[in-house]
């Protein structure tokens, strides 16, 4: 994704020591990469991974459709399957959105709020490079003997402590790894943004990616320790002979899931706010209108995140709670529809009397809108106790996830792609292959997910290598969806290479007509330094 | 052109489902069914509630956006406005949902308050997981049993045809009473399972070390077929929960012949005690035993999952110490996913199939276990 390379006007020497003295000085070669501080070259590093990490973690979704495509164990053993299940999860949630997001960070705050770099540049360097090895220590383990993790992303003792195989010491380092990694970005996002914005830009005047951004990483401070804990007890019980999560030695196996859940919730949102941010910039562009509710869309997202905090249990409605605790967690998931309801009717009546077209970026962000809604709608359907108790644990549950994930999460993602990729690379990429893209993604993804909803309702369990025959016409169409989504991602992949080899039409800095933003004050592409001195904001 | 793409593509990919899941609310294979219970109903009631609200909501927003983007299109001439916020309007739309949302709300609160009510139950049994089964005690009888897979390998390996029930079938189905309170004790003996039946809008978690509460009270006869719910390891997929429900009368009738057998069991293992089997009784009883029990981890060659399941075959336990074989059975391993067999098997059963653990897949001791060398294990006589 980056052209940065040839746009300078000076020509580069392999120096790479001097980089940061000399203002438009690009190292060549693989230490440029390896030694960067520069944050678009991370912004880029970080969306590569990502991507890479998308379709390897993509490649295990299809060995479990392949299993699942009809009745009977097939291709894989149940055991391998469960591994799959679990390193397809650990990926997408921690290689590919959260790494994506990261990425986009790295190259959008700067730019967004008229800052030359991010604060902490070395220590940005770092918190992309440590997580190449996170993953690789993950893959890593499902070589050795009696394979990889195989107790779901989750990893719920003690089928993670007693029951486990040997590999999970690589699953919980590799964890920890990842988390630094996390901890870090956030620290230089709340960092940048506290410090480095142009003169005039308060904090009322930032652009919502950068205030989703600001909020989400403090979600990330705050509980990928806790996720840090919970792995520590989960090594110790393992290795150690604790007993945290072992009645016998006093411990409490559901303590294992409360502590999960109070990072797994919040965690949820770090996957989802971002995403509103990017929507919230690519709707009135596209609808020539300012956003709708500027303030009350950061209310709603900082409303979403404090709520993130006392909803964790709703996760756990099965364990046998009091009914009192049962009653709060349920109330208080049911308030969280209240800001997430207000973001998506902002975004309608920002479109609302807008002059409207529908460039590859709002195809996405429209999508987005309509399907994120729909999981945010099955999203209420299960925090009603009573009817949880029939939808937890089945494919209605896998259906909720995936949509406001895949149609959420990773579609604003490729919103976003597709919106700043000509201010990346200074051409247009090939509109046709986009289309192509877009429409294929949408028709197969809901193939793939829709009648997950189904045969969840009818009492299909999630996390089964085989099942049971009335469902089987179905799952076969959630396979053929799964495989056509697959394929599909490929056309993404040869789209963004033909981008970055700077096919296509040369583009303005504004880019698309409607674009508002720092970012679209600079050229196109983005010169490899920006704002050295700082813009006067109004 | 575009938009039109647009709106049939999304409609294409979304909507039709959605009514085809309105109209079919019957079919139990795309919705929730209406179950057996008094509670199941209403809880079937309250997600069909829910999921029209869902739809409501979905079809005002939805319709919103796809009138503005009719209507609001560049390429039809739309010139943008210049409004960016109302309060009246956005105070609105944070009251209403608040209220829809009390709407849900209280009657979910009702339904699960009388769910969790567990008082005055007529009958109670214990329900304990452990992998990859179930076990039932009848906490006001003598009668326990435990509850496996009935469905053939072959048929999960695709060797023989599936049949009706593929995977929803089991050896012994638990049997409760229509028209009375069946409390139901849950807790496992390793890891966590859950325990659901979605006839009863019954789910709750076998904690292994605490003890869940769950009740039914069903209105008719008849046979209700559930999953485990929670991922409990390899076989997660494979331990279903078969239930029947029979009138009074006829219950009772099946309890005593319960206690009955289980009497008579006792005593024909008491008679099997002073009995030797010869080794090719024991092989051919061991072997069964071992396919249908042991096999789920230590594979029916023996060799179990290295880095999982450890190997039978040609192991130390196996080979040389008998006294460990027979104590690892009957007591488990603390510590590991081994559990004890003392309950699910019969002396003589474990008897056979440490013999035949101990001479198959070339591990050719020559020894002969018999069920007076367990019965010295675990009553030391």
């Amino acid at each position: 994704m980056s052209t940065v390379t040839d746009t300078a006007n000076t020509p580069a020497t392999d120096d790479a020591h001097g980089h940061d003295d000399h203002h438009h000085h690009i190292p060549k070669g693989i230490t440029r990469w390896l030694l960067t501080t520069n944050h678009k070259d991370i912004g880029t590093l970080y969306l590569w991974f990502a991507f890479i990490m998308f379709l390897v973690g993509g490649a295990m979704a299809m060995v479990i459709r392949a299993e699942l495509f009809q009745p009977g164990l097939q291709i894989i053993e149940p055991n391998f399957f469960n591994q799959m299940t679990t390193v397809h999860g650990l990926i997408m949630v921690f290689g590919a959105v959260m790494p994506a997001f990261t990425g986009l960070a790295n190259w959008l705050i700067p730019m967004m709020i008229g800052a030359p770099d991010m604060a902490l540049p070395r220590m940005n360097n770092w918190s992309f490079w440590i997580l190449p090895f996170a993953f690789l220590i993950l893959l890593s383990s499902l070589f050795v003997e009696g394979g990889g993790p195989a107790f779901g992303w989750t990893f719920y003792a003690p089928l993670s402590t007693t029951y486990s195989g040997d590999s999970t010491a690589l699953f919980v380092f590799s964890v920890h790894i990842m988390g630094i990694s996390s901890i870090m970005g956030a620290i230089n996002v709340v960092v940048t943004i506290f410090n480095m914005r142009a003169p005039g830009m308060t904090y009322m005047k930032m652009p919502l990616f950068v205030w989703t951004w600001l909020i989400t990483a403090f979600l990330l401070i705050a509980v990928m320790p806790v996720l840090a804990g919970v792995v520590t007890m989960v090594l110790t019980d393992k290795y150690f002979g604790t007993s945290f999560f072992d009645a016998a030695g006093g411990g409490d196996p559901v303590l294992f899931q409360h502590i999960f859940w109070f990072f797994g919730h919040p965690e949820v949102y770090i996957m989802i706010l971002p995403a509103f941010g990017i929507i919230s910039h690519i709707v009135p562009t596209f609808s020539r209108k300012r956003l709708f509710g500027y303030a009350s869309m950061v209310y709603a997202t900082a409303s979403i995140a404090l709520l993130s905090f006392i909803v964790w249990a709703h996760h756990m409605f099965t364990t046998g709670m009091p009914v009192l605790a049962e009653l709060f967690f349920m109330v208080a998931t049911m308030v969280i529809a209240v800001p997430t309801g207000v973001k998506v009717f902002n975004w309608v009546a920002t479109m609302w009397r807008g002059s409207l077209t529908f460039e590859v970026p709002m195809l996405f962000a429209i999508a987005f809108i309509i399907l994120f809604t729909i999981g945010g709608l099955s999203g209420l359907m299960l925090a009603i106790v009573p009817v949880d108790f029939q939808y937890h644990d089945t494919y209605f549950v896998v259906a909720h996830f995936h949509y406001v994930l895949v149609t959420g999460a990773i579609f604003s993602i490729m919103a976003a792609v597709y919106y700043w990729l000509p201010k990346w690379t200074g051409r247009m990429f090939d509109i046709k292959l986009a289309k192509l893209h877009f429409w294929c993604s949408l028709v197969s993804v809901n193939v793939l997910f829709f009648p997950m909803h189904f045969v969840g309702l009818a009492g299909m369990p999630r996390r089964i290598p085989d099942y049971a025959l009335q469902f089987a016409d179905f799952n076969k169409w959630i396979s053929i969806g799964g495989f056509a989504f697959g394929l599909s991602q490929l056309i993404f992949l040869a789209l963004v290479i033909k981008a970055c080899r700077k096919k296509g039409e040369k583009v303005s800095s504004q880019v698309w007509d409607g674009a508002e933003g720092l970012e679209w004050e600079i050229p196109s592409p983005a010169p490899y330094h920006t704002f050295e001195t700082p813009p006067l904001v109004k | 052109m575009k938009l039109l793409q647009f709106a049939i593509g999304t409609l294409l990919s979304s909507a039709p489902l959605l009514a085809l899941a309105t109209s079919a609310s019957e079919r139990s294979d795309l919705n929730l069914r209406p179950g057996v219970t008094d509670i199941s109903q209403q809880v079937h009631g309250l997600h069909m509630m829910m999921f029209y609200i869902c739809v409501a909501i979905a079809v005002v927003v939805f319709g919103l956006m796809f009138y503005s983007m009719i209507r609001h299109r560049k390429s039809k001439g739309a010139k943008p406005a210049n409004f960016h916020d109302n309060v009246k309007v956005e105070i609105a739309w944070t009251v209403v949902p608040f209220l829809i949302l009390i709407a849900m709300a209280v009657p979910a609160a009702n339904t699960l308050i009388d769910m969790e009510d567990v008082s005055k139950p007529d009958l109670t049994v214990l329900v304990t997981g452990s992998q990859w089964k179930w076990h039932y005690k009848y906490m006001d009888n003598d009668v326990e049993f435990f509850s496996l897979l009935a469905t053939q390998r072959e048929q999960i390996e695709n060797k023989f045809t599936k049949g009706e029930n593929y995977l929803l079938e089991v050896d012994r189905p638990l049997v409760i009473p229509t028209g009375q309170k069946v409390r139901f004790l849950i807790t496992s003996d390793d890891v966590i399972h859950s325990w659901w039946v979605p006839d009863f809008a019954v789910k709750k978690d076998a904690n292994p070390g605490f003890i869940n509460e769950a009740w039914t009270n069903v209105n008719e006869p008849g046979v209700y077929r559930g999953q485990c719910a929670e991922l409990c390891g390899k076989d997660h997929g494979f331990m279903p929960i078969v239930v029947i429900a029979k009138d009074p009368d006829d219950y009772n009738a099946w309890i005593a012949e319960q206690e009955a057998i289980a009497q008579r069991a006792a005593e024909e293992e008491q008679r099997l005690l002073a009995m030797s089997m010869s080794m090719e009784e024991l092989m051919s009883t061991g072997k069964g035993i071992h396919d249908s029990v042991c096999a789920a981890c230590h594979m029916p060659n023996g060799e179990g999952l290295p880095g999982v399941f450890p190997s039978i075959k040609g192991s130390q336990i196996a080979l040389e110490d008998q006294q460990a074989h027979i104590e690892i059975i009957v007591y488990g391993s603390a510590g590991t996913a081994m559990q004890s067999f003392a309950k699910q098997l019969t002396m003589s059963e474990i008897a056979a199939v440490i013999t035949y653990q101990r001479n198959a897949w070339g591990n050719n001791t020559g020894d002969m276990v018999q069920a007076k060398d367990i019965n010295a294990v675990m009553n030391g006589n």
